[in-house]
C-alpha cells in the first residue's frame, strides 16, 4: 500500500468531506437512525448500495478508464440531482486539494474535461496517481460511502465513537469489481428532503 | 504545466485577486452585524463578495440578504456539519470553493468577507483561506475576555471589541479591556464598537487600508481593467 | 388458478412481441406474437394488454417481452391485473427490451409485481430510446401478498437515450437485513419514468454553480429530474394503493414537457 492512500483515505484531508452526512442527518432527524444498531442497519445498505457503486467506478477510474464516461454512467446511476450535487461538490474539492498535494499531468488532465467531477472518479484518477491500485481505490471509495456518515452520527447523536468505530471495522467491504447500479430509494428522499430543510448541519 | 487548467485562477501568492479577509468570534459578539455594517460602509467604493458560515440554517446569510447592503447573489452559504471551526481552520475546502465561486461568477472582487460560524477563543482562520483576520468580541462576556488570550484575541490582525453601548449595564470596564488586550497582542490594533447604533466606520477605515495595502503589495499580473496603472481597486 | 395446479405446471420459456410501423401516417401494430404465460391482447388502436393465461411466473420460467416502437409511432401497454411471482425449481425472470425510435412514444403501465413467499425473481429492463423519443414507464413491486413478506427479487433497468445512458439502477429485494438506507420498513417499492425529447436535454453541468432543476418530495416520494432528459418519480409504500397515491401524486409535479 502507497503512504498516498493513507492520506487519501484520511478523514483529516482538507477536501471538504466533514461537512457531508451522506443522507445520515436526516435519517437523523427523521427517527431512522436513533442508536447504533439502526447507525449499523443504514451503514451496511449504504455500503451496498451507493458504497458498491462508488467503488466500482473508483476503480474503473483508477484502473485508466474514461473518466468522461464514467462520470455519465455515475449521473445515469444518481437519480437524485441532491446526490448528483453532494457528490459533484466532493468531487470538485478533492480534485482541487489533490491537484496541489499531488501534481501530475492525469489531475490536470481530469480538471480540463471535467471541472466537478463524481467524487468516486476523482478519488480514482488521484489513487492511480499516488500509486495504488484499482482495488485499493474501491476499497477507498467504498470507506468514503460510510466514514462520513459515521462520523456525523456521532456528533449528531452522541453516540460513543469507538462504539461507532467497532460498526465500521465489521463492514463487508463490497467488492469492486465491475459497474454495479444499486440504488437505495431511500437515500434518494433523505437526500432530497435534506436539501429542501431550512434548518441543517451538513452539507449532504 | 498546471497554470493552463488551474481553477485556482490566481498565482498561490494571491496576485491578481481579491483581499480575503475572516471575521471570526464567539456566537452572538456581532460578526454578521459587522458584515453588514462593512458592506454598507464599503459596498460603494469596493467590489465585495460574502461568504457566510452557519452553524444551523443559513440565517446570517438569509439576514445579510434580507439587510440590503449587498447584491443578493453576492453572498454564499456554506455549511460546516457541526464543526464551524474545522471549516474555517482545518479543512477550509467548502470555504475556499464559495470564495472562488464568487470570484468566477463577479470577479474581479476587491474583497470577499468569510464570517466564521461563531467559535470559541481558540479559533482562528486558516492563512489559506484569509489573507486578514478580525475577531469580534462583545462586553457582555465580561471585561476579562482579552487578558484569557487564546489565539483569535492574540493573534487576530485587529481585534474588535463590540457592544460598548452595553457596557455600563454589564459593568465591563473598557479601560482594562484595552489594556489587556493591548498587552496580548504586542501593538496589534484593537477598535472598540457599538454596531448597532454607530455603526463600524473606523472597522471600514481599517479594511479600507488592508485591501489597498494588498492591492500594491500583489500588483495585478493581467489587466483587470480597472484603467489605473498600478491596480489600485478603489473606483468610488 | 389453485396452487395445486400451479405445482403441477412445468417451467415454461416463454417470449412475446410488439412491433409497430407508420403506415399512411398512422400507427399500426404489426407483430403481436405472444406465447403462455406471456398472452397479449389488442384492447385500442395502439393498445396491447398483458394477459396471464397461466399462473406465474413461476421458479424456473423465463419470460421475456420485446417492444419494437417504430419512429413516429405511439404504444401503449398495460396489463390485466398484477403479476403474481411464484416459487418453483430456480429462479425466474422477466426481461423486457424496448426500443422507441426517433419521434415515437410509450407508455408501459403494467399493474405491480407482487413477489410471494418464496420466489426468487429477476427483472431486467432494457430501454434505448432514440431521439426525440417519449416515454413513460412504471414499475411496482410488492413484497408478499398479504400476511406474506414476500421472495426475493432482484431488478435492473437500465435506460438509455440518444445512445447515453439515462438511468441505471439495481434493487435487491429480500435478500437482505432491511436498512433505513435502502428501504426502511416499506413493503412496496415503485418508480415511473417519464423522459423528454433529449434534445430539450438540460445537462446539469449547472451543478457547479449549486443550480439545479428542483423535482419535488413529501411523504414516501420523491421527484427527481435526471441528469439526462428525463424525470424519475420514485415511492415508498405500506400497500400498493398507497404506492400507486404516491407515484400519481409525484406524476402530477412533474412539468409537461
Ligand atoms: N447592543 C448591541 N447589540 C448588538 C451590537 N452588535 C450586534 N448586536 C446584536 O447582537 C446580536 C448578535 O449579533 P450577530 O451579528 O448576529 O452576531 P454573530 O453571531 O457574531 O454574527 C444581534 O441581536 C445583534 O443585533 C451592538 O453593538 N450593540
Ligand atoms: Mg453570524
Amino acid at each position: 500500500m502507497t503512504p498516498g492512500l493513507l492520506l487519501l483515505t484520511d478523514s483529516r484531508l482538507p477536501a471538504g468531506s466533514h461537512a457531508h452526512s451522506g443522507g445520515m442527518e436526516q435519517a437523523v432527524k427523521e427517527g431512522l437512525v436513533h442508536d447504533l444498531a439502526s447507525l449499523e442497519s443504514f451503514l451496511a445498505g449504504r455500503l451496498r448500495t451507493a458504497g458498491a457503486v462508488a467503488a466500482g467506478f473508483a476503480s474503473q477510474a483508477c484502473a485508466g478508464h474514461d473518466p468522461v464516461e464514467l462520470d455519465a454512467e455515475l449521473d445515469a446511476r444518481t437519480a437524485s440531482p441532491a446526490q448528483r450535487e453532494a457528490a459533484r461538490t466532493q468531487g470538485r474539492l478533492l480534485l482541487r486539494v489533490a491537484r496541489r498535494i499531488w501534481p501530475s499531468p492525469a489531475l490536470e488532465e481530469l480538471a480540463g474535461r471535467l471541472p466537478s467531477p463524481h467524487h468516486p472518479i476523482a478519488l480514482g484518477v488521484t489513487a492511480a496517481v499516488v500509486g495504488a491500485t484499482p482495488r485499493e481505490a474501491g476499497a477507498a471509495a467504498a470507506y468514503h460511502a460510510v466514514t462520513g456518515p459515521a462520523t456525523a452520527a456521532v456528533r449528531l447523536l452522541g453516540l460513543d465513537p469507538v462504539a461507532v468505530h467497532r460498526v465500521l471495522a465489521t463492514l463487508d467491504l463490497p467488492s469492486p469489481d465491475g459497474l454495479p447500479a444499486a440504488s437505495a430509494p431511500l437515500l434518494d428522499l433523505l437526500a432530497e428532503r435534506h436539501r429542501r430543510s431550512p434548518v441543517r448541519l451538513f452539507v449532504s | 504545466m498546471g497554470a493552463v487548467h488551474d481553477d485556482v485562477h490566481h498565482a498561490p501568492d494571491g496576485r491578481g485577486r481579491a483581499l480575503r479577509l475572516g471575521i471570526g468570534g464567539p456566537v452572538g459578539s456581532g460578526k454578521t452585524a459587522l458584515t453588514a455594517a462593512l458592506c454598507r460602509a464599503l459596498g460603494g467604493s469596493l467590489r465585495l463578495g460574502v461568504v457566510t458560515n452557519d452553524i444551523y440554517t443559513t440565517e446570517d446569510a438569509d439576514f445579510l440578504r434580507r439587510a440590503g447592503v449587498l447584491d443578493p447573489e453576492r453572498i454564499l452559504a456554506v455549511e460546516t456539519g457541526c464543526c464551524p471551526h474545522t471549516a474555517i481552520r482545518d479543512d477550509i475546502a467548502a470555504n475556499v470553493d464559495a470564495v472562488e465561486t464568487l470570484e468566477e461568477r463577479f470577479g474581479p472582487l476587491d474583497l470577499v468577507i468569510v464570517e466564521s460560524g461563531g467559535d470559541n477563543l481558540t479559533a482562528t482562520f486558516s492563512r489559506g483561506l484569509v489573507d486578514r483576520q478580525i475577531f469580534v468580541l462583545d462586553v457582555s462576556g465580561g471585561d476579562k475576555v482579552p487578558r484569557k488570550g487564546g489565539p483569535g484575541v492574540t493573534s487576530a490582525d485587529l481585534l474588535v471589541v463590540n457592544k460598548t453601548d452595553l457596557a455600563p449595564m454589564v459593568g465591563a470596564d473598557l479601560g482594562v479591556m484595552d489594556r489587556d488586550a493591548a498587552a496580548v497582542r504586542q501593538g496589534k490594533p484593537v477598535l472598540f464598537t457599538s454596531v448597532r447604533t454607530e455603526g463600524a466606520a473606523e472597522v471600514a477605515a481599517w479594511v479600507t487600508e488592508q485591501v489597498h495595502e494588498w492591492s500594491h503589495e500583489h500588483e495585478h499580473g493581467h489587466d483587470h481593467g480597472h484603467g489605473h496603472d498600478h491596480g489600485h481597486p478603489v473606483h468610488a | 388458478m389453485s396452487l395445486a395446479a400451479v405445482a403441477a405446471r412445468r417451467a415454461m420459456r416463454a417470449r412475446a412481441e410488439i412491433a409497430t410501423t407508420l403506415s399512411a401516417g398512422r400507427t399500426a401494430l404489426t407483430v403481436l406474437r405472444s406465447s403462455p404465460p406471456l398472452t397479449l391482447r389488442q384492447t385500442g388502436p395502439v393498445t396491447v394488454h398483458l394477459v396471464s393465461t397461466a399462473a406465474g411466473p413461476l421458479g424456473g420460467d423465463e419470460l421475456e417481452l420485446d417492444l419494437r416502437v417504430a419512429p413516429g409511432t405511439t404504444l401503449e401497454v398495460g396489463s390485466i391485473a398484477s403479476t403474481l411471482v411464484l416459487p418453483g425449481e430456480g429462479p425466474s425472470s422477466m426481461t423486457v427490451t424496448a426500443h422507441v425510435g426517433a419521434g415515437a412514444s410509450l407508455r408501459f403501465a403494467p399493474e405491480p409485481t407482487v413477489l410471494a413467499d418464496g420466489c426468487d425473481h429477476r427483472m431486467a429492463v432494457r430501454l434505448s430510446l432514440d431521439g426525440d423519443a417519449r416515454v413513460w414507464w412504471r414499475e411496482e413491486v410488492v413484497m408478499g401478498r398479504y400476511g406474506e413478506a414476500g421472495g426475493r427479487c432482484v431488478t435492473r433497468f437500465d435506460a438509455t437515450a440518444g445512445g447515453r445512458p439515462l438511468l441505471r439502477q439495481e434493487l435487491e429485494l429480500g435478500t437482505g437485513p432491511c436498512s433505513p438506507a435502502v428501504l426502511g420498513g416499506a413493503r412496496c417499492v415503485g418508480s415511473v419514468l417519464t423522459t423528454r425529447p433529449c434534445d430539450t436535454a438540460v445537462a446539469d453541468g449547472a451543478v457547479a454553480d449549486g443550480a439545479v432543476a428542483d423535482g419535488a418530495v413529501a411523504d414516501g416520494v420523491v421527484v427527481m429530474p435526471l441528469a439526462g432528459p428525463g424525470t424519475l418519480v420514485q415511492a415508498l409504500a405500506a400497500d400498493a394503493v398507497e404506492l400507486r397515491e404516491r407515484l400519481d401524486w409525484g406524476l402530477a409535479q412533474v412539468p409537461p414537457s
